[in-house]
């Protein structure tokens, strides 16, 4: 008679599954990266260079700023963004809609919650390097370097980290692929316009400032800036809270989307 | 102590107004394959998934490897290996980073790893294709593969979940072999499948499901002088002939099922009079299969 199996308990979160999931994707980054950093870094950066030149021939400094270093720096939460809740949204559907990852790995001693956090970390890390792409771009153009934009890569993690989670979400939820452009087209799309970016919040209608208030993507593009041109004290404090708190709510909100998906 | 390495209970699983698994018990003692076997649609990939608690009984008890689920699933999948029935190896990986993974997802020290992958590659015989990408594997390499990935921390209990379905004759017995040496080994096994053949093959006990239930259980042998007898015969002609067979077989009392170009008229060696006219042969699980699951499809 074989004797059962005696171990010490599994905790419910634990570390070696987050490992080993994340070990899954780096391995598996070695066969896209070249199709994963073009895409992450290129769009970006032409927005970047079209809006920098484009309106910089006709509007040359924005709040004291030149337009090009405005746009360089703001565009680091575009490039978040883009190497974020997009890689999070369709590889989260494509790994359990089609590919069936996701149920490979659920077999394993891994549970829900640490695969999701464990491919939002993965997915944030890359945000983190992709996200320094423009403003090092716009460093070729201009913009002066200062160390505390040695912080920029930990503040596009963190945004990293909460679009991650918001595309994982929102995976879970959608019936086909074909739904991601609802979401897309009415909230990624008025969020990025509306963050900061290209142009200063300040002109618009007071309902329109407090609504980007809201914007995590707005608090990315200002905490750049802060790095960049100097920080504002106790309001940047409270938009890196503000960014750990969007990353906490959708943390929970992904879990729990992916558990209703992945588990029947 | 339980002599079970698995062991479920009136296990109820519903989706919406459809109950997949409808009261199963199951037991599976250690150091034995057991094959479930049933149509489609008989609930066998949803009972594979109540054991890793991908799927959540509504009611019943299970107990894997002497853990009780959902709660403790976490400790006994460190121990199971799960073949799907769907391949979900990642393709753009080659042969050996695919195990590699999955050792780490296994959780198997980093002491231990490479030697794993070594006999995980040996298992499937696929040590010459370490460095090949999966997607330029053949099918039958690819479920070799599954099967390997799933035996890389070496587990005290396989799932394996139809494991050779829409595989050609020659890959089907290739990988039978390959379980046939893992059930020699002592590995316990509980293998779903729609192939009668492969579970009278493999299994030391079939379990035959129909509509989430368990219709009959014991070994293949066993099943089938219960069920069907020892001989049947088999009556071959036009329609009309076979309708006039099957009446006339019913109406002596016989058991009768079809057999799309013939009818076969089961338990013959138990008769005490006129045998009706045909060409005899042994019974076989298929016999007890049909009979148990009825003859239309749903």
């Amino acid at each position: 008679m074989a004797v059962p199996v005696q171990q010490p308990h599994l905790r419910r979160f634990e570390l070696p599954a987050v490992t080993g999931v994340l070990v899954r994707e780096v391995i598996n980054y070695s066969s896209y990266w070249r199709s994963a950093t073009f895409a992450a870094t290129v769009e970006p950066t032409i927005y970047l260079l079209a809006f920098g030149f484009g309106f910089g021939s006709i509007v040359s400094t924005v709040g004291g700023y030149d337009y090009v270093e405005f746009v360089g720096t703001g565009t680091v939460a575009t490039a978040v963004l883009f190497a974020s809740a997009f890689p999070a949204m369709f590889g989260t559907f494509v790994k359990y809609q089609f590919q069936r990852t996701y149920d490979a790995i659920l077999a394993a001693p891994v549970d829900t919650e640490e695969l999701v956090t464990a491919e939002a970390l993965w997915v944030a890390i890359r945000a983190g390097v992709y996200g320094c792409v423009p403003m090092l771009v716009a460093m070729v153009f201009g913009l002066d370097p200062a160390w505390s934009m040695l912080l920029v890569p930990f503040i596009a993690f963190l945004a990293g980290f909460g679009w991650a989670f918001f595309g994982i979400a929102v995976a879970g939820r959608v019936k086909s692929i074909e739904s991601f452009s609802y979401i897309i087209a009415a909230v990624l799309t008025p969020l990025f316009l509306v963050a900061g970016t290209f142009f200063p919040l300040d002109n618009l209608p007071g309902w329109a400032q407090t609504l980007a208030e809201a914007n995590p993507l707005h608090h990315t593009v200002q905490l750049v800036r802060g790095a960049a041109f100097g920080w504002a004290g106790w309001t940047d404090l409270l938009r890196v809270a503000y960014l750990v708190g969007f990353a906490l709510v959708l943390w929970r909100l992904a879990i729990a989307s992916m558990q209703r998906k992945l588990i029947d | 102590m339980s002599e079970l390495a698995i062991s479920l209970r009136g296990v109820v699983k519903r989706y919406g107004e459809i109950t997949a698994v409808n009261g199963l018990d199951l037991d599976v003692p250690y150091g034995t394959c057991v094959g479930l076997l049933g149509p489609n649609g008989a609930g066998k990939s949803t009972t594979m998934r109540l054991l890793t608690a991908q799927a959540i009984a509504d009611e019943g008890e299970l107990h894997v490897l002497g853990f009780d689920l959902p709660g403790e699933s976490k400790q006994a999948r460190a121990h199971c290996g799960v073949t799907p029935q769907l391949d979900n190896l990642d393709v753009m990986l080659t042969v050996e980073q695919n195990l590699r993974v999955f050792a780490h997802l296994y959780r198997v020290s980093r002491r231990d790893r490479a030697e794993a992958v070594e006999r995980a590659l040996g298992i499937a015989n696929l040590k010459d294709r370490r460095d090949t990408r999966v997607d330029r594997l053949s099918g039958g390499m690819r479920r070799r593969l599954l099967i390997a990935r799933a035996l890389v921390h070496r587990p005290r209990l396989i799932l394996l979940d139809e494991p050779t379905v829409g595989l050609d004759p020659q890959v089907r017995q290739e990988l039978w072999a390959l379980i046939d040496a893992l059930r020699a080994e002592g590995t316990t096994i509980l293998m779903s499948t729609h192939y009668i053949e492969e579970a009278q093959r493999l299994a030391d006990t079939v379990l035959i499901m129909s509509h989430g239930r368990a219709v009959a259980a014991g070994p293949p042998n066993e099943l089938v002088s219960e069920h069907a007898g020892r001989e049947a015969v088999e009556v071959f002609g036009p329609p009309a002939r076979l309708a006039e067979a099957e009446a006339d077989a019913r109406a002596a009392g016989f058991s009768t099922r079809r057999t799309g170009t013939s009818v076969s008229i089961l338990r013959i060696d138990q008769a005490n009079g006129d045998v009706p006219a045909g060409e005899r042969r042994p019974t076989n699980l298929e016999d007890v299969f049909v009979l148990l699951t009825g003859e239309q499809i749903d």
